[in-house]
């Protein structure tokens, strides 16, 4: 007989039960299967009211994020064995709303991320005439590891001052505006620092490093928060010593 | 809307600094006059010198500065030791006045006594 592995998964049916509870599944324990393998297996063979997101199945989407035995982990990257002999705990992903099971209400993230102008900003644009704007692979570099975020928003789940303080701008959304503001072609680090510099900002951190931690992608969120810091800091000080240099 | 920037750098580059100095400066007297002294791998200085190392206006200097900062690395820790750890931020405001009002305090009284040396 093969051997199996106990899934005890959170579930929500707003329109049946107004509170949450958990399911038990008995799924096969196979060696080369992630965590959500054995969840596609449960909507495909044992019950399929079962609600929860994926795309990529190869940790690049990032959107089958969830808290599995409490951690914040992207279930398509995690295989069952490490989990071995059970049972495993999967839950939506810790401080987000809950739409359905393990679905949960991304609007607040997505619009923190918007809030930091994660694109390029120019004075003055230039014609398209004037030719491409060229960057060495030196420039490059300077920002490339905080573009490697997917939105998979598990440093959210991992940080605990987006638990206590829900209206904190967040890691993400910080090494999102790092991403730009270290790009040699951006010139929009004064407007995102009139985002980040205000009291939902970056001093909100208390460097805890959760979220570095739990990343899936090596974007390094609290190495990025701490070179804001400096920058913020700088800033406080240079206005407040040359308070007629800047507006 | 454009919000409000906050001052917390300020707090920050203090409790930076402080954080700074404390971690590089704190074992080498912990290392000087809690271990080496003690085990007589040094021999200790009389009370008339270190008296007159204390009075010369560099270490003046640096011992408030050591002292000082060192506190306002801890008030800036304990405020969020207190919103965070005991979920006190409703006590926002006491919690700010206590903790850097503390540092200050202290950077008063350190001074005074460095003063009078
Ligand atoms: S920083 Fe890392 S953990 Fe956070 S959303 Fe981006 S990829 Fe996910
Ligand atoms: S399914 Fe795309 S990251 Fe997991």
């Amino acid at each position: 007989m093969e051997t199996t592995i106990n899934l005890q998964v959170l579930r929500y049916i707003p329109e049946k039960d107004p509170d949450p509870f958990y399911q038990e599944y008995e799924v096969p324990l196979r060696e080369e299967w992630v965590i959500l393998d054995a969840l596609n297996y449960i909507k495909d063979q044992i019950d399929g009211t079962l609600s929860y997101r994926w795309s990529c199945r190869m940790g690049v989407c990032g959107s089958c994020g969830m808290m599995v035995n409490e951690k914040p982990i992207l279930t398509c990257e995690t295989f069952l064995e490490k989990y071995m002999p059970g049972p495993i705990r999967i839950a939506p992903l810790n401080y987000f709303g809950v739409i359905r099971d393990l679905v949960v209400e991304t609007d607040g993230f997505m619009e923190k991320v918007k809030r930091v102008k994660p694109w390029i900003i120019r004075d003055k644009e230039k014609a398209p005439l004037e030719g491409e704007y060229l960057q060495t692979p030196e420039e490059l570099s300077e920002y490339k590891q905080y573009s490697m975020c997917i939105n998979c928003m598990l440093c959210y789940s991992a940080c605990p001052v987006v638990g206590l303080e829900p209206q904190f701008i967040g890691p993400a959304a910080i090494a999102l505006a790092q991403r730009y503001n270290y790009d040699n072609r951006d010139e929009g680090q004064n407007q995102r620092n009139d985002v980040l510099l205000t009291d939902d900002g970056i001093f909100e951190c208390t460097l805890v490093g959760e979220c570095s931690e739990v990343c899936p992608k090596k974007v390094d969120p609290a190495g990025a928060i701490q070179r804001y810091k400096v920058q913020g800091a700088t800033e406080w000080w240079t206005s407040v010593l040359l308070p007629f240099g800047k507006k | 809307m454009q919000k409000k920037r906050s001052n917390d750098p300020f707090w920050w580059t203090l409790f930076g600094a402080g954080g700074t100095i404390s971690a590089f400066f704190i074992p080498v007297h912990v290392l000087l006059f809690g271990i080496a002294m003690p085990l007589g791998w040094i021999s200790v200085p009389d009370y008339e010198t270190l008296l007159q190392l204390a009075q010369h206006p560099v270490t003046r200097l640096y011992i408030f500065a050591l002292v000082s900062l060192s506190l306002f690395h801890w008030a800036h820790r304990f405020r969020y030791t207190l919103y965070d750890g005991l979920m006190l931020k409703h006590l926002e405001h006491y919690i700010f006045i206590f903790c850097y009002g503390s540092a200050l305090a202290g950077t008063v009284i350190t001074g005074v006594l460095i003063w009078t040396i």
